[in-house]
């Protein structure tokens, strides 16, 4: 089906019927129960959930298949945010638009960093990446905020083109030439999808438990299906198999008298594109683009997911960001307050001890949780997550297996060859 | 190995699927329930408290997190009452809000516009939250009041000090208790003229972003129209830690008055540098070189140690204020904590108490009942005097108080005096100010 190979097929049918789903899955635990702390059905998040698993994904494209490391990405995702405002701001509330210049701003800018970077590689591309993507931030947060019409109008460039700190913002006096520029009752308008609007939602209730569906979330999921489905397509072409090539042995190429510089700048660029989409549904979700999200830490969040879930798989980058907004977004909402509620059966000094060990590691901590997971993952697990997965199901079978369909492909370690 | 061949029947099922994919949502895209969002059950209530547990302003977060647990406290009727038996209006009885228990959700906002409103979000969307309240940075406020906006919930603005939050981005459903920095300017002015004259040049050093810029303005236009030169400005970067390239250019200048428009442990490296470079014993034009610090606060004050003695700036509140409301909080506060508390926790602390007797007033948790009850609402005993909650802009009116870094200080609390305490009527501008021009509250927003 859809021209996939029967296993991935069968992949991309559990990720539609997860990511379907996900409003029920996500939210296993009744409102009322001490265990509501836990869900994470709820629109930001599921959002989030989908978005940086897109962008994962396009990461992976890079880093899966050529093995080069960018440690400039999120400077793409601020791109398609600030385009899709942008587009927001001029010309009206619909999404469609405002994603198709993310893509192409954000492309623009790949072909011209991925130019300039891909002429070293290694440790030398990644700095240079990684400086691309500071002076994007820089040029963001201070270079292009400033007031571009004069302090005495208060015209559309009043904040320059990105806002600064504060971000870059919907206003009330911005043109939308094709929509309109406020609501009948005075406020901004919100980003729609001909007429569906990101925002609203529908709430069910069976008993104790509450399933919020947003129109946001599940947009935000066809298009990540869409990209996964791109995803399995690049993986299994002769374009893919031609990046593992770049990946395992690139002297090896060069001596077969191919070239491998167009094949990684096009990999480049498609990876800067999916980052840039995952920019722009940010901005559809949520309409403001801040420069924090240009910074190298959120270039490093996106290795993270990648090497956290298994780099070079198919469903691993996904299942990576997942975990990491999870953690981000669940753990770290965790009070001292709400463990003393947990273990309040314990004696007195018995409580005390336990929450003062526990406490450290969520709530604002769960950045340590983090990087216990992370390391724990790369020394025990080099192939993420999915390769845990595969473990777990072998030994159940009792032998391994040749190959596993909830990963779509072999785990390449570091250094391995992954030839199929 | 990849199989590119079409066939009809792919192509059908594909572009099934992919129908079905779409026009799911179009199912799911159903009437939203009537009232306002997040209407409270019939036993609680749920604030979300928004503030930084991370990042360079995790102190004032500390302490801001501290005063509305504090808050919290005094409106369930536990504690001491605080400055509910100050507070003009009675509305408050100790029972709750509306009869209902406050409870409240924490969340972290990083001091980073992106994280604050995720956080503000899963507040809105997971726990229903009805007000979110806190933040330590203009940006933030500016960021998570428009979220508030959109959402349909009340904004009440932590410590947030520039100009926009309720000039160019103010919002109808946000209000700011905190002072800005048109009024720092108008306070401190008339103070700097009497102290170091009327013919100063004055040089600015300004965090590069959005308080800076108008702090910045806000003070050279109240200097500039007493007669004071700007001679220099210079932007730096906020996570700049080391100042000195910046203070050479300084010392080459004519200039004999150094304005740091700088807040947070940027203002603590920047005054460290400039009193190691010697500024403060320069004698130029023939009068002793100065430094000010238009925001000031205590936990500020406490990291640059000795440096600041002698150091004119303002504040919104100081603990050391002797009117009933303050006396009772800072009593409150000291019993519990063991310390006093902060200008950033004095008006986190206010802020819950408004909203909560707002909806008292109103009898209802909708925002617009609760915005239209506090909009031009008068009140007097939480610590600044008689305040007027302004309607045109959502700002507080109240007395700003000028102070100055004791020269003897008795404890690590006791590191400011109050110079002057600026009556309302000097710091008070009209809602269409140029630097507050730009911006329209909009209508106030129920949400779903």
């Amino acid at each position: 089906m859809f021209g996939l190979q029967k296993q991935d097929a069968k992949l991309l049918l559990i990720v539609i019927g997860l990511t379907m789903l996900a409003p029920f899955i996500l939210n296993p635990f009744p409102e009322s129960s001490g265990w509501a702390q836990f869900n994470a059905g709820y629109p930001d998040l599921m959002q989030r959930f989908v978005i940086f698993g897109i962008f994962a994904i396009g990461f992976n494209i890079l880093f899966g298949l050529t093995g080069y490391l960018s440690f400039g990405h999120a400077a793409f995702l601020g791109i398609g945010s600030y385009a899709a405002m942008w587009m927001f701001k001029l010309f009206g509330m619909n999404v469609l638009p405002a994603l198709g210049l993310s893509v192409v701003m954000s492309g623009l800018f790949a072909v011209l960093i991925g130019y300039v970077s891909l002429r070293r590689s290694g440790i030398y591309f990644s700095i240079l990446t990684l400086a691309f993507a500071m002076m994007s931030y820089a040029l963001a947060y201070s270079v292009l905020a400033t007031d571009m019409d004069g302090p005495d109008k208060q015209g559309l460039l009043q904040k320059g083109l990105t806002g600064g700190e504060t971000g870059l913002q919907l206003t009330l006096s911005d043109p939308r030439i094709l929509g309109q520029q406020a609501t009948d009752d005075g406020n901004l308008p919100v980003p729609s999808f001909f007429g569906l609007e990101m925002r609203s939602a529908t709430e069910l209730s069976v008993g104790d438990w509450v399933f919020t569906f947003s129109v946001g979330y599940y947009f935000s999921a066809v298009v990540m299906l869409i990209a996964f489905y791109l995803s399995i397509r690049i993986f299994r072409s002769p374009f893919g198999m031609m990046l593992r090539a770049i990946k395992s042995n690139q002297q090896r190429l060069n001596y077969t008298g191919l070239n491998p510089k167009p094949y990684t700048l096009a990999a480049f660029v498609i990876s800067g594109m999916y980052a840039g989409l995952a920019g722009g549904l940010m901005a559809s979700m949520d309409p403001l683009a801040g420069p924090e999200r240009m910074f190298w830490t959120a270039s490093g969040e996106v290795v993270l997911m990648t090497i956290l879930g298994g780099a070079g798989t198919l469903i691993g980058p996904v299942l990576g960001a997942g975990a990491i907004k999870y953690m981000e977004n669940i753990l770290s909402k965790i009070n001292s307050d709400i463990l003393h509620t947990w273990f309040a059966f314990l004696p007195d000094g018995l409580e005390d001890f336990v929450v003062a060990i526990i406490y450290p590691f969520i709530g604002k901590g769960w950045h340590l949780t983090l990087g216990l997971i992370f390391m724990a993952v790369v020394i025990f697990l080099p192939g993420g997550i999915v390769e845990g997965g595969r473990r777990i199901g072998s030994m159940f079978k009792g032998r391994a297996k040749k190959t596993d369909a909830a990963s779509g492909g072999k785990t390449v370690a570091p250094g391995q060859d992954p030839a199929e | 190995m990849s199989k590119t061949n079409l066939t009809r029947r792919g192509v059908l099922q594909t572009g099934a699927v992919a129908g079905a994919g779409l026009a799911l949502p179009t199912y799911l895209s159903a009437a939203s329930h009537s009232g306002f969002t997040n209407a409270p059950g019939d036993s609680s209530v749920t604030l979300g408290f928004n503030v930084p547990q991370s990042g360079p302003y995790a102190d004032e977060g500390a302490d801001e997190l501290r005063a509305y647990e504090l808050a919290v406290e005094h409106l369930n009727g536990e504690g001491d009452g605080g400055m509910l038996p100050t507070f003009s209006s009675k509305a408050l009885e100790g029972a709750g809000i509306l009869g209902r228990k406050v409870e409240y959700v924490t969340g972290d906002t990083q001091t980073k516009s992106d994280a604050a409103r995720a956080s503000a979000k899963s507040m809105i969307e997971k726990d229903g939250a009805i007000m979110i309240t806190g933040g330590s940075s203009s940006g933030v406020a500016v960021a998570v009041q428009a979220l508030c906006q959109e959402a349909g919930v009340i904004f009440m603005a932590g410590l947030t000090h520039s100009n926009d939050t309720t000039g160019k981005d103010k919002k109808a459903n946000g209000f700011r208790h905190f002072f800005n920095s048109y009024m720092s300017g108008a306070a401190l002015a008339p103070i700097l003229a009497d102290n170091y004259g009327t013919d100063r040049k004055a040089y600015h050093l300004t965090a590069d972003y959005n308080w800076g810029y108008t702090t910045e303005e806000a003070v050279r236009s109240s200097t500039e129209a007493m007669g004071w030169e700007t001679v220099g400005q210079v932007l730096t970067p906020l996570t700049q830690t080391d100042f000195s390239s910046y203070i050479t250019p300084v010392l080459q200048s004519d200039a004999d008055v150094l304005v740091l428009n700088h807040y947070g442990g940027n203002m603590v490296n920047s005054l460290t540098n400039a009193v190691q470079f010697g500024l403060r014993d320069r004698v130029v034009n023939g009068k002793n070189f100065e430094i000010v610090v238009p925001l000031y606060s205590r936990l500020m004050a406490r990291g640059a140690g000795a440096n600041v003695k002698g150091i004119f700036g303002s504040t919104n509140w100081h603990w050391s204020l002797q009117d009933e409301g303050s006396k009772a909080f800072v009593k409150s506060f000291g019993t519990k904590y063991g310390f006093p508390p902060s200008q950033a926790a004095h008006t986190c602390y206010v802020q819950t108490l408004l909203y909560a007797d707002a909806v008292q007033r109103a009898g209802s948790f909708a925002p617009c009942a609760v915005a239209e009850a506090l909009e031009g609402f008068e009140f007097d005993g939480l610590g600044n005097g008689p305040t007027l909650y302004r309607a045109e802009d959502h700002q507080c009116f109240k007395d700003v108080l000028v102070v100055k870094g004791k020269e003897n200080p008795t404890s690590e609390f006791d590191l400011l005096e109050i110079v002057e305490v600026t009556p309302v009527s000097q710091v008070t501008y009209a809602p269409d100010h140029p630097q507050f021009a730009g911006g329209s509250l909009g209508t106030c927003n129920n949400g779903a």
